[in-house]
């Protein structure tokens, strides 16, 4: 590798937070570039439409980052987002539950679908890929066994909240949706950075067998990890029914793959024992900011997002890899 | 006893049990299930249908199999299928007067040299950068739909050319569909690659340990970078045999999630998704096994957007079945076992599993 040896320029590249910086600035770059391009890029509420936009991604996000973290995956994210929206609208039109009641039963039920897959993952030894694939056909499946038209949301308090705007300056607002993703994202940040029960799923990433013998009760910390994971999902597939105030068996397809290279742009190793939150946000919102160009230039085509996406996450990737040599290669000269 | 155990114990019996049990309760609750009969000289029949559909999964699945056993995993085969049939549409021309554009031969050797180009970036980036297997196939996953839109120009290539209708269809005197005897001629083709000289235990070794593998003196980059291109060119073949069977390309639709499907299959066929011991039988079989639930269900009258709820069920009770530990829990509540050092053994799989 040809890693300078000079000292400075080593010490950035290996510092914890290179590819984070790397992140933002690039970040920041499109959206610079964005306001020398576009005039509307200038008002604010362009940057506020990214958080409004992406608000499930952004949660779902934050619950895959606890999954990647201890070296799992989980592909049944998407799926649940969409059988929650299902069962939320189905609980709220057929059997006309109150709001409330049905918020809390459509996060049980994600938090308990991520119980599951974990004790099946943990307990039996089971591939989670191959556990999670079975997971998202099942959550996929019953979404359509439920209902296989669209359920529309007329729940007034839904609607309430679906419309609220919550004025930052001037004329910008956010919505409901995008405030429940940056308090998920916050919490999510310090649990995982502040606590016990945070810094443990760091060391499970990092080694199981070490975390064992430390007397880490590791699975327990397996089977949690899934059960964030499902529960933010859940908690997207709410958010997601705000914005779309509809029940639909294809609702949020491959969610689960936007989350996971959301993720991964934002920093986190797939290995596991390697995640930043706040990076994760960044990811999200590049994307967005990519999306966004192709709205505003018009003659774009949509699938340039996939395929500017791609580049983006092979350069990320391609990176991320590289430090990481470089790293090894000179733990072994030492 | 001993004899029952031999065979209840060999990791091909599984596949094969859950196979034989989906097919009973066919010959039960299905008359006519295994009739077939010969109109014109074709035969005709559920099995028939069965195995034609199943035919581009164990295409795909073959090449599903070496990348696992490699210990990686190939997610974008249905992305590139859409590139491979956006090509081969493409070249041929959606000519309403039933001409080719280009000669049908050249426009599968098109559609298939690309295929291979993916194969073998997704390769380079697992080979000879390293990158994590399912990160690096992730990149063609996103990026192949964009891909072959741009190839089609974001419309649906309808081929009125008839001969690319017979690839999934049946070449007329044949007696039976081509996919099946495309299926079997690449199977007995690889079986025969992979048995006759020493590439399937290449593969085998650098899936148990790349590195011993290397200091033993295999090409481990070559070998791992040509799975990946066989596993691109799997997904160019089922590309193409998916638009015959429309007769068109549709970039949106065409292959989509059937990567999950030839992960299933591989791992129903007893392979393990860490890599190492693989079973190309068992792959097939599994591959199978899913299209043969799959026809009953929809005989059952499950609409296709119901049909994941029963996959997943008996996909979680076959894996559960193969399971070690699930074999521990039962022999625990029968009182037949005593597994006292339970939890060094558990620490000395994980160790292996982490290394």
């Amino acid at each position: 590798m040809n890693i300078p040896k000079d000292g400075k320029l080593l010490r950035i590249i290996n510092s914890r937070f290179f590819s984070f910086t790397v992140t933002v600035i690039l970040f920041v770059v499109l959206y610079i570039v964005g306001m020398i391009n576009y005039e509307g890029f200038l008002n604010p509420q362009v940057f506020f439409n990214l958080l409004i936009d992406n608000a499930a991604l952004i949660i779902a996000t934050v619950g895959i980052s606890f999954v990647l973290l201890t070296g799992g995956i989980d592909i049944s994210i998407g799926a649940v987002v969409a059988l929650t929206c299902m069962v939320t609208a189905t609980l709220l039109e057929k059997y006309a539950l109150p709001a409330g009641v049905v918020m809390f039963l459509g996060l049980l039920l994600g938090t308990s679908f991520g119980l599951v897959q974990g004790y099946l993952i943990t307990e039996f030894n089971m591939q989670p890929f191959i556990v999670t694939l079975a997971g998202q056909f099942f959550a996929r499946g019953l979404t359509a066994v439920i209902s296989r038209d669209t359920i529309n949301i007329s729940n007034p308090t839904y609607k309430a909240i679906a419309s609220a705007r919550f004025y930052i300056f001037g004329d910008s607002f956010i919505s409901a949706g995008a405030i429940i993703a940056i308090i998920t994202l916050l919490i999510g940040s310090i649990l995982l950075k502040y606590t016990r029960f945070g810094r443990s799923f760091y060391a499970l990433g990092g080694s199981e067998i070490s975390s064992n013998l430390m007397g880490l009760p590791t699975h327990r910390i397996k089977i949690t990890s899934y059960m964030v994971c499902g529960f933010c999902s859940s908690l997207a597939g709410l958010v997601y029914s705000f914005v779309m105030l509809s029940g639909y068996p294809l609702h949020a397809i491959a969610m689960e793959m936007d989350a996971i290279s959301s993720s991964v742009i934002g920093g986190t190793l797939l290995s596991g024992g390697v995640c930043y939150l706040p990076g994760t946000l960044l990811g999200v919102l590049i994307q967005g900011v990519i999306q966004t160009f192709i709205t505003f230039d018009g003659t774009l085509s949509a699938w340039w997002t996939r395929i500017v996406m791609a580049a983006l996450l092979c350069v990320f990737i391609v990176m991320q890899t590289l430090i990481l040599q470089g790293k090894k290669n000179m733990i072994a000269k030492k | 006893m001993n004899q029952l155990k031999k065979i209840t114990s060999n990791t091909l019996f599984l596949p094969f049990f859950s196979l034989a049990i989906l097919l009973l309760f066919n010959a039960f609750y299905m008359p006519g299930f295994f009739h077939i009969e010969i109109i014109e000289g074709q035969f005709f029949g559920r099995i028939i249908d069965i195995l034609n559909r199943s035919s581009i999964l164990i295409i795909l699945s073959l090449g599903m199999t070496l990348v696992i056993a490699t210990g990686g995993i190939d997610i974008s085969q249905g992305s590139v299928m859409a590139i491979s049939s956006a090509v081969c549409c493409y070249l041929i021309g959606g000519d309403g007067g039933g001409k080719a554009e280009v000669p049908l031969v050249i426009a599968i050797i098109g559609a298939l040299f690309v295929c291979a180009i993916c194969g073998a970036w997704n390769g380079f980036l697992v080979s000879k950068l390293k990158i994590q297997a399912m990160v690096a196939t992730l990149i063609l996953l996103t990026a192949g739909r964009g891909i072959a839109m741009l190839v089609t120009s974001g419309q649906n290539i309808t081929v009125y050319y008839k001969p690319f209708a017979y690839l999934a269809g049946t070449i007329p005197g044949s007696a039976l569909p081509t996919t099946i005897f495309i299926a079997a001629g690449m199977t007995l083709l690889l079986y025969i690659i992979l048995k006759k000289t020493a590439l399937g235990l290449f593969i085998e070794s650098i899936g148990i340990n790349a590195n011993a593998s290397r200091y033993a003196g295999i090409p481990v980059l070559k070998i791992v970078f040509l799975c990946y291109i066989f596993s691109g060119i799997c997904a160019g073949i089922a590309g193409i045999l998916d638009a015959s069977l429309i007769r068109a390309a549709d970039p949106n639709n065409a292959g989509m999630n059937m990567e999950m499907d030839a992960i299933l299959s591989v791992a129903l066929g007893g392979t393990l998704l860490s890599g190492g011991r693989f079973y190309l039988g068992g792959s097939i079989i599994g591959a199978i096994t899913i299209q043969t639930l799959t026809t009953t269900l929809y005989a059952l009258g499950v609409s296709s957007e119901q049909l994941p709820v029963y996959k997943a069920i008996v996909v979680i009770l076959i894996c559960l079945l193969q399971s070690e530990r699930f074999h521990k829990t039962i022999s625990r509540f029968t009182g037949s076992s005593t597994d006292g050092r339970k939890t060094g053994d558990v620490i000395a799989k994980e160790g292996g599993d982490v290394a």
